[in-house]
This record gives C-alpha cells, structure tokens and sequence, in this order.
C-alpha cells in the first residue's frame, strides 16, 4: 500500500497518536460531531420532559387507548364517537392514504396531458396548457383550495335543490350524491370474473412476447387483453343472475340517502391537490420529452416505427429516465399537501389529530403521530419510485 | 493537543447548558413585561371582538382587563391574542399566552390532565342549537339526519356526539378549525344544524347573520357550559390574582359598588366595603398586589353587572337576560367568596 497520509509515509502501524496525523484528526473531528448531536437531542427532550413534569402534564400513549367520543363526518373503516382514540388517528391515515392516492392518480394523468398539450403544434391548445400552468402554478394551494371549497358552499344549491344533471345524479353544496349499484351476490362473481380476465390478460401479454421475440410475429395483445378482462366480467355477472337493480338517492328528511355521496370537503380537496401537482408534473413532462434530442424520433421514423411506437419504444423509456426523480418530490408534496385538508375540514389525519390533541391536552406525542405517519407514508413513496427509478433507468455497460 | 482540549472544553459547556431552563414564573413574567398576556377567541361578538377601532371588546376581554388592573394597575396593558379552540390550550400550556379567557368550559380532564386551573365562572352557559326557520324544526330532538357544523377541540363537539348517541340519532359533523369557514358553511346551507353555547348562538345570529330573523335557536339546551378564565398549573400566586379578579366584580355587584358610585363609597362606614375599596388594608398584602386593587378593577372595568350589561346585556344585539348569571341574591349562580 503506497497511500499517503499528510505527506508522511503511512504503514498500517505507522500510526502517531498526534494532531499532526490527519486520521486522528478526523475522528476527533467525527466524535466531536456526534457528541453535539446527542447532546443537543438531549437537551430538547430533556427540557421537555423537565418541563411536563413541571406543569404536571401526563405523557405517554396511554390516551391511544380511551374513547375519542368525538365524530368524525366521513370514514372508510366503520367509526362512531365509542371507538378509541387509536381507531380514530387509524380513520384519518386511511383518509390521507386514499386521497393522497388517487390524487397521485389524477395528477399524473392530468399532468402528462398538459404537458403534452403544452407541445402541441396547434397554437390554440399550446397556450392554454401554458395559461394552465402558469395561473395554477404561481398562486397559493391554500387559496386555490378555499376557492374550489367556496364554489361548492356559495354556488351550488342547498340539499332540498339540488341539481340532477342526469336522473338520479345529485349536485348540491352536501356534495355529489350517485347511484350505485345495490348488494347482490350477481356482482362478486362479477369481480372475480374481472380477477380472472386480468390473469389471463397477463398470461397472454408473456406468451406474446415470447412468441415475438422467437418469431417475429406481432399479436394485438392490449385489445386481446381488454377484451379477456371485460368478457370474463360479463360471463361473471351472467352467470351471477345479472344483477341490474340500483341504489338510487332519495330526499329523506334533511338530507339525501342512498347512493354514495362525495362530501365537497373532500371534492375541493382532491380538486385543488390535483390541479395544483398537475401543472408542476406538466412541466416535468414537458422536460422529459423536450430532453430527446429530435434525431432520435427522426431515426426512429426512418427505421419504419409509427408515431405511436416511436413515443412508446424510443422516447419514453428515455423521458422517464429523466421524468422519475423530480415527479417522485411532486407525490410526495403532493401527500404532504393534503393536511392543508385541515382548512376545509376533511378529516385527514392532521385534522383528526389535532383534535385529539385538543381533547386530550396531549400535544408532544399527537405531533410525534403525524410526523412519524407522514414520514413512513413519504419514505415509502420514495422507496417506490427509486426501485422504479432503477428499473427504467439506461443500464449502462 | 491544545486543539482538542478546546473542544473538550466545548462539548462540556453544550452539556451544562443543557440543563432545563426553569421558565420564570407568571406573575414575575407579567410584572416583568408590564403587560399582561390574554389568549382570546377570533372573534365573538360579546364575549371577545375587535371594535370597528380594533381595540379589544367583550365579557371575556373585560376579565383579562381586571387581572392587568390588580397587578399592573392599568387595564389597557394587555396584548390580546387571538387562538383558534384547537390552539388556545397548546397555546396556554407553551407560555404562549399567560391566561385564556376565552369562553373556555371548565372540565375536570382539562383541570387535570391538561394541567390547567380554572378561575371562577364568568359565565354560566349551555350548549344549544340553531337552525334556519325554514327548515321548520322546533325541536332537537327532530334532528335525526340533520347535517351539523361545530368547530373541533371543544366539549360542544363531544356533547354533539353524546347528545346524538344518548337520543340514537344519526347525524354527519362538519368541522372546520376556522370560524369564520365553519360559519360560512353553516350560512351558506353545507349544513342543516350550528352548535355552539347558547350564548354563541345569540352572538352568531344577531351579529353575524345576514338576516337575523331567518334562524331559530332551539329550546333544548343540552349540556353545563361553565365558563371560565384559564390558567396553567405552576403559579399559585397568579391563580390567585385571576381568581379573586374575578371575585373581586361579583363581590363590588353584592356590595352594591359599582363604577358610578365608587367615589361615595371610599366614605363609607360599612366594614365590608371599607376593606373592599382598601381603606382597610390587608386584602391587598395577601394578594401580594396594590391596596387599591379592587377599587381599580371597578373604576377601571366596572363591576360583574356592569360587564354583563355593557357586553351582552339587553341594551346590546345579544340582549341575554342575567338568567343563571343574576347574583345568588337574585335567583341566580354569580356568587363571590368573602373578602376577609
């Protein structure tokens, strides 16, 4: 070993127990660092914990346990003000899950439109994508989101008014109120009809592409595909006596029942999170796409590939690659995002936790929740996108 | 190896100063700022809003002007600061504020494992509801599937829902932190029902609704409201201040010494009110406060009649009657402990 060590030969025994040696130096310089952050860790929860005591406040988790009597206004899983206070928190991260969930849907989706949109060659759809991004890009969420919120509370009729833009669909300030089709056993066989289709489909697209790459031979996998999934479904709800009755919303007393009902808590929410995360995923595309150099497509074309298949096989599997790590922060905001629900009152975690905290004085470890909730939630956002990120990256040799 | 005696030296004072710092008491802290510190609500007419000056106005705004009377002697060193319900106890419980008077209810959890002290009752009030007269509900107990707006983190919230269990009805809460979004909602028909404390109700209706007439507050008035000023475990002494503050109003109403006729009664022979207005001294020394004290709360504030008029009473939009807050005297629950 020739490495050098501050101009000084350096043999494994070498070592001199002096400033002068620059490994001594760095892990003085190491035990330094770490010893600040423990102590300054040690500082802050020793404060606290000095300061509970002083007021003579209660710690720990112990309240998890207790009911939360309070209600909460919409839940996944079923709730009433008798569950614990555990139950409780467990309804607002389903709650954040599934809106943060779909938004990331929606937005993707949206987004990559706009941003395709934005290099139309048509004038009219170019500069209305860019009116898009740059009017919902540049103004606050936390507006945007009291606006979409106030167009449903001012705008819309009350309940006993309300719209029916097609029989049997509800629109009013209580929400979106539609039919669904009623319990009957005709549907679950339906469902699995639908799980086979989608197995099937799946056996198809392998066999195809083996049969491809031996033959040559293309096969119209997607249409085959769709058309196992949709045919099995039918055959399912045939076969399950074909179910056709509808659980139509009625007037009843105050408010409407039966149907599924979206609350405007929850619309406003998901409207403004999408809105708001699709004109940033627009730009994200827009950069994707515009970093494959044009002589690519054009090579692409002169190999004989339609437009479809260029866009499919040589552009995005390259746009991707520079697409996956600046989308991964647009979901992750995108989740984080969603406790601004607090302002509008959708119950998302952050919401039900603070009254939590309200009700039970317990601030410290309420906060601890939410911030331990949000990071496992974003950390695993992150997981995800990476191994995505590794999968479509260029392998390069 | 000078060097690394320094950082040695640094890493031990990043130790000693870890040691807690002990917050100065409240009542050193007040004295020390000269000025006292009140968490109040965002805005309830009566009880605590900004006038069209924005100075400060209401019941629970005249309470924290009497503690800045007794330990500062001038009712208008008080910061006012504004809490929505979910903030007021971290807000409380931080140091943040040095008191809340903020039509908070006095409970036994919050009195203990919120590590609060409760002062005497300002305000005796219940939870009811209200509800657009075109509905047509007379009752609450015709609310099964009504939508109802409430703000969250309070006992209203939890007696919505016993409420609604203890009669099996259902119902679907709105909740919104902001008061201003929650009575928007509510206004705007998002839902069928608002609950509040009864005094809350009169105050939103007569103050806040575009048309008063248009809702109705219903009978029922379904839980004990007790409100009261707030204080954190840890200072005895400030307790104290607050406490008798607040006595100190109620006892000048009994004693028949109001703001008009303070001056005549510095001249009087009766025992009682001589030690009250502090020509007899001693009341002040206890407290650990000036002997005029509690002839400055009632020049300055007035007295518990005074407050209650000035604010809510019949000749304001709330027009509330004594009711539960007349004197014990008078059939109702304001009652001071003896001044001796």
């Amino acid at each position: 070993m020739a490495v050098q060590y501050g101009g000084r030969p350096a043999g494994g025994t070498h070592w001199r127990l002096s400033w002068n040696d620059r490994n001594v130096r760095s892990i003085v310089y190491q035990i330094a660092a770490l010893a600040a952050v423990v102590a300054g860790v040690w500082y802050f929860v020793d404060n606290t914990l000095e300061n509970l005591r002083r007021l003579g406040l209660a710690s720990g988790f112990g309240f998890m346990d207790r009911e939360a009597a309070f209600p909460i206004g919409e839940s996944l899983i079923d709730y009433t003000p008798a569950d614990t206070y555990a139950r409780a928190l467990l309804v607002g991260v389903i709650n954040t899950l599934y809106v943060s969930a779909i938004g990331i849907i929606l937005a993707t989706v949206l987004g990559t439109v706009i941003g395709i949109a934005r290099l139309s060659r048509n004038w009219l759809i170019a500069k209305l994508a860019s009116v898009y991004v740059e009017m919902t890009r540049n103004t606050p969420l936390l507006l945007q989101l009291f606006f979409w919120y106030m167009i449903f509370l001012e705008l819309l009729p009350p309940a006993r008014q309300a719209l029916q833009p097609v029989p049997d669909v509800f629109l009013s300030n209580r929400g979106v109120r539609f039919p669904v089709p009623a319990a009957a056993d005709g549907w679950s066989l339906m469902g699995a009809g639908v799980v086979i289709g989608v197995v099937g489909a799946m056996i198809l697209s392998s066999w195809s592409r083996r049969r491809q790459a031996a033959t040559g031979q293309q096969f119209p996998v997607v249409w085959a595909g769709l058309a196992a999934i949709v045919g099995c479904g039918v055959v399912g709800w045939l076969l399950g006596g074909a179910p056709t009755a509808l659980d139509r919303p009625a007037l009843r007393g105050f408010n409407f029942s039966g149907g599924v009902e979206v609350s405007p808590e929850f619309v406003a929410l998901l409207l403004g999170l999408v809105i708001y995360t699709a004109a940033f995923v627009a730009e994200i595309v827009r950069g994707g796409i515009l970093a494959i150099s044009q002589g690519q497509t054009e090579a692409a074309s002169a190999l004989g590939l339609k437009r479809g298949m260029i866009l499919r096989l040589v552009i995005l599997p390259q746009a991707l690659r520079v697409i996956i790590p600046p989308i991964t922060s647009q979901y992750l905001n995108l989740t984080k995002n969603s406790s601004l629900a607090v302002a509008i009152g959708f119950p998302d975690l952050v919401h039900l936790a603070n009254t939590a905290i309200n009700q039970t004085g317990q601030a410290i470890e309420g906060i601890a929740i939410i911030m331990a909730v949000y990071l496992t939630i974003s950390l695993s956002i992150s997981l995800f996108m990476n191994w995505y990120n590794r999968r479509v990256a260029l392998v390069e040799r | 190896m000078n060097k690394l005696s320094v950082l040695a030296a640094g890493a031990a004072l990043a130790v000693a100063a870890a040691a807690p710092a002990q917050a100065g008491k409240t009542l050193d802290a007040v004295k020390q700022r000269g000025q006292l510190i009140c968490g109040v609500s965002q805005g309830t007419a009566g009880f605590s809003r900004p006038n069209n000056q924005g100075a400060w106005e209401g019941l629970d705004v005249d309470f924290c002007r009497a503690v800045a009377v007794a330990i500062l002697g001038d009712a208008s060193k008080v910061r006012y600061v504004s809490t929505t319900a979910a903030q007021r106890f971290p807000a409380l419980q931080s140091g943040e504020v040095d008191m809340l008077s903020r039509t908070t209810t006095a409970t036994l959890t919050r009195d203990t494992v919120n590590g609060f002290n409760f002062a005497p009752v300002t305000f005796y009030d219940g939870q009811g509801f209200m509800v657009p007269k075109k509905l047509g509900v007379k009752s609450a107990k015709e609310l099964n599937g009504a939508t109802v707006c409430v703000s969250p983190g309070t006992t209203t919230e939890l007696n919505l829902a016993d409420y609604f269990r203890a009669q099996k009805m259902q119902f679907k809460p709105v909740v919104i932190e902001k008061v201003d979004e929650i009575r928007s909602a509510y206004f705007s028909g998002r839902c069928d029902v608002y609950t509040t404390d009864a005094s809350g109700l009169a105050s939103l209706r007569a103050v806040d609704a575009p048309n008063p007439e248009d809702h109705v507050i219903l009978p029922e008035i379904i839980s004990k409201e007790p409100l009261a000023p707030t204080v954190r475990h840890g200072d005895e002494e400030f307790a104290d201040i607050v406490r008798w503050s607040v006595y100190a109003t109620i006892e000048a109403e009994e004693l028949g010494i109001s703001s008009k006729n303070l001056e005549q009664m510095l001249k009087s022979e009766d025992p009682a009110i001589k030690r009250f207005v502090g020509v007899t001294p001693g009341n002040g020394k206890a407290l650990g406060v000036d002997e005029k004290w509690a002839y400055n709360i009632i020049k300055q504030v007035g007295n518990y009649g005074e407050i209650f008029e000035r604010n809510v009473g019949k000749g304001t939009p709330l027009k509330l009657e004594r009711g539960l807050n007349d004197l014990w005297t008078r059939g109702g629950l304001q009652y001071a402990q003896p001044f001796r």
